[in-house]
């Protein structure tokens, strides 16, 4: 034995040693094009496609009865739908950062996870884009959100904080599929050159648009993803800034707080950076990639986690701290209901899961050990939804009138949203599993080149 | 006959394959040595130095997407500002109909929608894309441009038999395969 261990010399490595590019792109395309789909694949799509089912009910019913069939009302009409929608666009958000954030700083770690973690953000913000739609009441005058020439001569109030987070979220969802899509096309190409099935040649030969890899879709696909990878990160602080606004531009104490842009930034980072790692961790054993994705990137993604909760923890304490700094009633009243109120066990549960449990990730043991990451990162993912129902309900709870005072009973419609919402995600993202390659091929092979050429010097 | 392929050059000549980048490279810098001009390079992933022997450079699209850009930002403005301050004014309380500072946000997201879908199009305008079917999809080989192989395309001179000079060039070998394309 050298005297190092075994575990800091992997922490180093983002490809192991005799990884090689052909074996890669076999590997990646194989497990679409040729691989026997396997019992985990259908069992995991058969439960995510019952809870799917439970979503179309859920939403079926809510089409028919309308939104009385959830708990809310006033003065609380923000109940989980509205949650929902900032839990989910909070984790689409880790797709965006690693694909676009760690482009621009040329990360190696980058290229293995990309994937992954586009493909979730995609299927994110689908679930996230049908809560506030849902949550409309009258759904199905959904479009008079857009400005468009109309009999009544009106406009929608562009002033708004909810119409800005209209368009940004639509602008969001254009983003992250093209960034996508741009991305799977060398891919795609290459599953076409590949594929032996006649319905594979056509899907793919469609999807790849006829991409042949000359110098010239070279010189111009590098010049695309890096201006959209430019613009893609900005966008993904300006969606969650205006996710914060949506609240801070409201007069509801504990809502009314100039953190809050940064404040959804760093959550969404968190909730963000713990699901691509609960996908990650089962993803490389079930998928046989360890060679590709190693300790190392599970060790980055695990740092990154424990970043984005300290800064979290930064607002909230001050989230605590404000409220007594200014000394307005109603916010004191706010601040002491979560610390000791009615929802004071989901205010405690989501500190103790967003910044407590978090910290033991300073020990490099507790990196290395997948189980607990993967817990931990599950904590994280319920502690998030948490923290977004107690923003929600926490402050619309004990409004500026004790008149209207009251508290949120969820029905049991409104679960059955929540978990068919996590069914549409996981129905999409075990399709996308078995028809897309879950790595960049092409990524890899430039990667493997610079190792190669390093090495060699 | 010649065809006019994707790229823009006729599609008589040779393609010659490579296993290994730097072959390639080498190769390359070799050719336009002796004066080919006419070359395309397919490989497997964006190559180090090709663009630079090739002399080619990607100068419209950041340039669009600017232009794009700008355009969206100063449209998604107007659209705002038309609504609010010209089609339906709001008194509310004297406040300014003019409210730029709320108008920012959205002006902001659709200059970066306007960026998204003009770099897109510009990008499959230029790639000549969506394209499904090319007659360089049947040079012996080219499934393997995709995956592990490096090509290069060199199209045939007017008027000049250049088999000898690429024989002297590119000497065949392990690692190195030419095929002649007919039109």
């Amino acid at each position: 034995m050298s005297a190092m261990p075994e575990t800091e010399r992997n922490l180093t490595r983002v490809v192991e040693p005799g990884v090689t590019a052909p074996a890669v792109t076999a590997h990646v395309s194989d497990l679409v094009l040729e691989r026997r789909t396997p019992l985990w694949w259908w069992v995991g799509f058969g439960l995510s496609f019952g809870l799917f089912v439970l979503f179309l009910v859920a939403v079926g019913w809510l089409f028919i009865r309308g939104i009385g069939i959830w708990g809310i009302d006033w003065p609380i009409a923000w109940g989980f739908a509205i949650g929902n929608y900032v839990w989910w666009v909070g984790m689409a958000s880790g797709g965006t950062l690693i694909s676009a954030l760690f482009f621009l700083t040329r990360s190696e770690w980058r290229s293995a996870t990309s994937r992954i973690a586009e493909t979730m953000t995609v299927f994110c913000v689908a679930c996230a884009g049908i809560m506030p739609v849902i949550h409309l009441g009258r759904w199905w005058y959904f479009y008079w959100l857009f400005p468009y020439p109309n009999t009544m001569v009106l406009w929608p109030q562009f002033r708004s904080p909810l119409h800005w987070d209209f368009v940004a979220i639509l602008v969001y969802v254009a983003g992250s599929l093209l960034f996508w899509y741009v991305g799977l096309l060398p891919d795609f190409a290459t599953l076409r050159d590949r594929a032996r099935r006649r319905w594979q040649r056509v899907l793919y030969g469609l999807l790849a648009l006829g991409w042949q890899g000359s110098s010239q879709h070279w010189r111009q696909f590098r010049m695309l993803y890096g201006l959209f990878a430019a613009l893609m990160a900005p966008l993904v602080c300006s969606i969650h800034s205006i996710v914060g606004l949506d609240f801070a531009g409201g007069l509801t104490p504990g809502w009314h707080e100039t953190q809050f842009p940064p404040y959804f930034v760093f959550g969404a980072a968190l909730s963000g950076f713990a699901v691509v790692l609960m996908l990650v961790i089962p993803l490389r054993r079930a998928l046989e990639l360890t060679g590709v994705i190693t300790q190392r990137h599970i060790d980055v993604l695990a740092r990154l986690m424990l970043t984005a909760s300290l800064l979290l923890s930064y607002c909230y304490l001050i989230e605590i701290f404000m409220p007594f700094y200014r000394g307005e009633e109603r916010e004191i009243t706010v601040a002491m209901s979560l610390l000791g109120g009615y929802y004071a066990p989901w205010y405690w549960a989501k500190i103790v899961l967003n910044s407590i449990v978090p910290q033991i990730l300073w020990v490099r043991s507790v990196r290395l050990n997948r189980p607990l990451l993967f817990l931990v990162a599950l904590g994280v993912v319920i502690g998030m939804w948490i923290e977004r129902y107690v923003i929600v309900v926490g402050s619309l709870h004990r409004n500026h009138s004790e008149s209207s005072w009251f508290v949120f009973i969820p029905t049991v419609w409104d679960w059955a949203t929540l978990a068919g919402s996590v069914g549409l995600f996981l129905t999409g993202f075990f399709l996308a599993l078995r028809f897309i390659p879950m790595v960049s091929m092409f990524e890899l092979r430039e990667l493997l080149r610079k190792k190669q050429t390093e090495g060699g010097r | 006959m010649s065809v006019q392929r994707g790229t823009g050059h006729s599609l008589r000549g040779r393609m010659a394959a490579f296993d290994d980048p730097d072959a390639m490279l080498d190769a390359l810098r070799r050719l336009r040595r002796a004066g080919f001009s006419r070359l395309e390079v397919y490989s497997p992933y964006a190559v180090e130095g090709v663009d630079e022997l090739l002399d080619r450079r990607p100068r419209a699209l950041p340039l669009i997407v600017v232009a794009a850009g700008l355009l969206g930002a100063v449209g998604g403005f107007f659209l705002q500002y038309w609504g609010m301050v010209l089609s339906y004014p709001l008194n509310i309380g004297g406040r300014p109909l003019n409210s730029w500072p709320a108008f920012g946000p959205s002006t902001f997201e659709l200059a970066a929608l306007a960026i998204l879908l003009a770099g897109f199009l510009a990008f499959c305008k230029f790639c000549r894309l969506p394209r499904l079917y090319d007659p360089i999809f049947d040079a012996p080989g080219f499934e393997l441009a995709s995956q592990d192989r490096f090509l290069i395309w060199i199209a045939e001179r007017e008027g000049r038999d250049d088999g000898e000079l690429l024989q002297r060039l590119l000497p065949e070998g392990e690692g190195v395969r030419i095929d002649e394309v007919p039109a």
